[in-house]
């Protein structure tokens, strides 16, 4: 196609536009509500994967020995945890390495346990981590049935109870977009349908002279194009406006400022890019399906 | 330059409006196309420029065979076929010349070439001075003339009217007709429809007559030879 043609056909997708005022307005607007929705659902769905991951890596199994093992028991429970294909690493931790890091985890209270280095009542310990931490309960059982492990300690149940948010999250999301999403593009189908009829005359001239289907169908293909991504722009802005004074009011407030919320960038850039590609799409087909049912010969 | 070989056309509600037409129009020739309401006039013009398309048989215009071509085809075939109608099918809110000059930008001409082709066809159908006006300013004789330089706009050979000259005083028909002839003259192949009696038993051409479905009568210099 010539440069000159297409600059035709976009200036005759911009006048559609301004053809059915109304009508546009509606099918702009609700392509703006979907992909707001979209976006808030598409923000809070990262967020969520991300403080879940932020878990999953902290999750570990702490494997407690018999205190009755002694250094040939312990290197045997060390070589059978090894052994076990899941397990990613196995760190030791003395029974006084262990006294030490209890003090340093209670702080200022650390004074309640002084003296207890002569008679320490910790057991000699192992702290193991999973290359997936969704094995972290069959390891977990597996290591419990070693000789000389007298029990293990995992975070059963949260990491579980996070996965099952995100899914919920992103499930509910995905309905609503989905329903919203035909929405918006049944009413920008309606809106070139209106076009279309007000410009039958034209199009049964230009078929009849011999213009090709494509010539006829650009400008409102740009038509749908336009509606679908001036739609996508206002929730751009106020999703990025809006996920910035977000942080901000996190760092202020300290009790907030433990989720470690994603960076403003380069999230704002992915969720701008998803929601004009979506918006895009919502139009293109908006306008294809509207038109494809009207220029049969 | 137009055949037709045992062409049938029956619509989806059952009604056979053709029944086995065979026909051969030379390039440059003349033909009335004539006979009763809702014999097959009008089936047999739209097949002409796949506005419909045939039950059976063939049809072949200006080397293409128009019964068997594919759908993105169509555009060219129409290039090289004028259409005119009774209702002139103008656009309201175009100019004169905007009319004319929107049948070459559709089919993408270079812009520089539009303007010189299109004040030559308008002034063949002598409207030069009215080019600025818009159709409602004009008359109905007037009106047609633009469609017909619409039709000839992108030089093609041949020219198919339905019922030209059907919304139009006698006066003004004839006028009609005296470009219809010159551009005959200039070597365009004219294909027309017609209810009247007076044109063709008066400017004597090839006439066809399409009675039930079929060709009833196909003269040269032939007559009307209906009473209506």
């Amino acid at each position: 196609m010539k440069i000159r043609t297409l600059g035709r056909h976009a200036r005759e997708g911009v006048k559609n536009l301004g053809r059915n005022g109304w009508m546009t307005f509606a099918s702009i607007s609700a392509v703006m509500i979907t992909l707001l929705i979209l976006g808030v659902f598409l923000i809070l769905a990262l967020n969520v994967n991300h403080v879940a991951k932020t878990i999953e890596n902290q999750v570990e199994i702490r494997v407690f020995l018999d205190v009755l093992a002694d250094k040939p028991a312990v290197d045997q429970v060390e070589a059978e945890i090894r052994k076990l294909p899941q397990v990613n690493t196995i760190t030791f931790i003395s029974k006084e390495e262990g006294l030490k890091q209890f003090k340093e985890s209670l702080g200022e209270k650390a004074y309640l346990f002084e003296g207890l280095e002569n008679e320490n009542p910790l057991p000699d310990s192992f702290v193991v981590k999973t290359k997936l931490p969704q094995d972290t309960s069959t390891v977990a059982k597996q290591i419990e049935k070693i000789q000389y492990v007298s029990g293990v300690n995992y975070g059963a149940g949260t990491v579980e109870k996070l996965f099952t948010a995100t899914a919920t999250i992103r499930n509910v999301g995905i309905v609503f977009i989905v329903g919203l999403s035909f929405t918006a593009m049944f009413l920008i189908a309606n809106t070139i349908k209106l076009t279309i009829v007000a410009r039958r005359r034209e199009i049964e001239i230009m078929k009849l002279v011999g213009a090709t289907n494509w010539f006829i169908r650009w400008p409102f293909f740009v038509e749908g194009l336009l509606m679908g991504i001036i739609g996508a722009l206002v929730p751009i802005i106020l999703l990025g406006a809006g996920y910035f004074y977000l942080l901000d009011a996190m760092q202020t407030n300290i009790t907030l400022a433990l989720f470690k919320l994603l960076p403003l960038f380069p999230l704002v850039y992915q969720v701008a890019l998803a929601l004009l590609a979506i918006g895009a799409f919502i139009g293109i087909w908006g306008s294809l399906v509207s038109v494809r049912r009207f220029l049969r010969v | 330059m137009i055949e037709m070989f045992d062409v049938w056309k029956t619509y989806p509600n059952g009604t056979n409006a053709l029944k086995g037409i065979n026909i051969r129009i030379e390039k440059g020739e003349f033909v009335y196309v004539v006979g009763p309401s809702g014999a097959g006039k009008s089936t047999f013009i739209k097949l002409m420029y796949r506005e419909e398309k045939p039950t059976k048989g063939q049809i072949f215009l200006g080397g293409f065979n128009v019964s068997r071509i594919k759908e993105g085809q169509i555009p060219f075939v129409r290039r090289s076929i004028g259409v005119v109608f009774q209702d002139f099918k103008l656009l309201p809110t175009l100019t004169v010349y905007e009319n004319v000059a929107f049948a070459m930008e559709v089919i993408e001409t270079p812009t520089k070439l539009i303007k010189p082709r299109v004040m030559d066809v308008l002034g063949l159908v002598k409207l030069k001075h009215k080019a600025k006006m818009l159709p409602n300013e004009l008359s109905g004789g007037e009106q047609q003339r633009v469609a017909l330089a619409r039709a000839l706009v992108n030089n093609p050979g041949i020219i198919i009217a339905d019922e030209p000259t059907g919304n139009l005083d006698p006066e003004t028909s004839w006028e009609i007709m005296k470009l219809f002839e010159e551009i005959n003259q200039r070597g365009t192949t004219v294909v027309m429809a017609t209810h009247n009696r007076e044109i063709v038993n008066t400017i004597r051409k090839r006439v066809v007559a399409i009675e039930a479905g079929t060709i009833a009568r196909d003269e040269q210099r032939g007559e009307y030879g209906y009473e209506d």
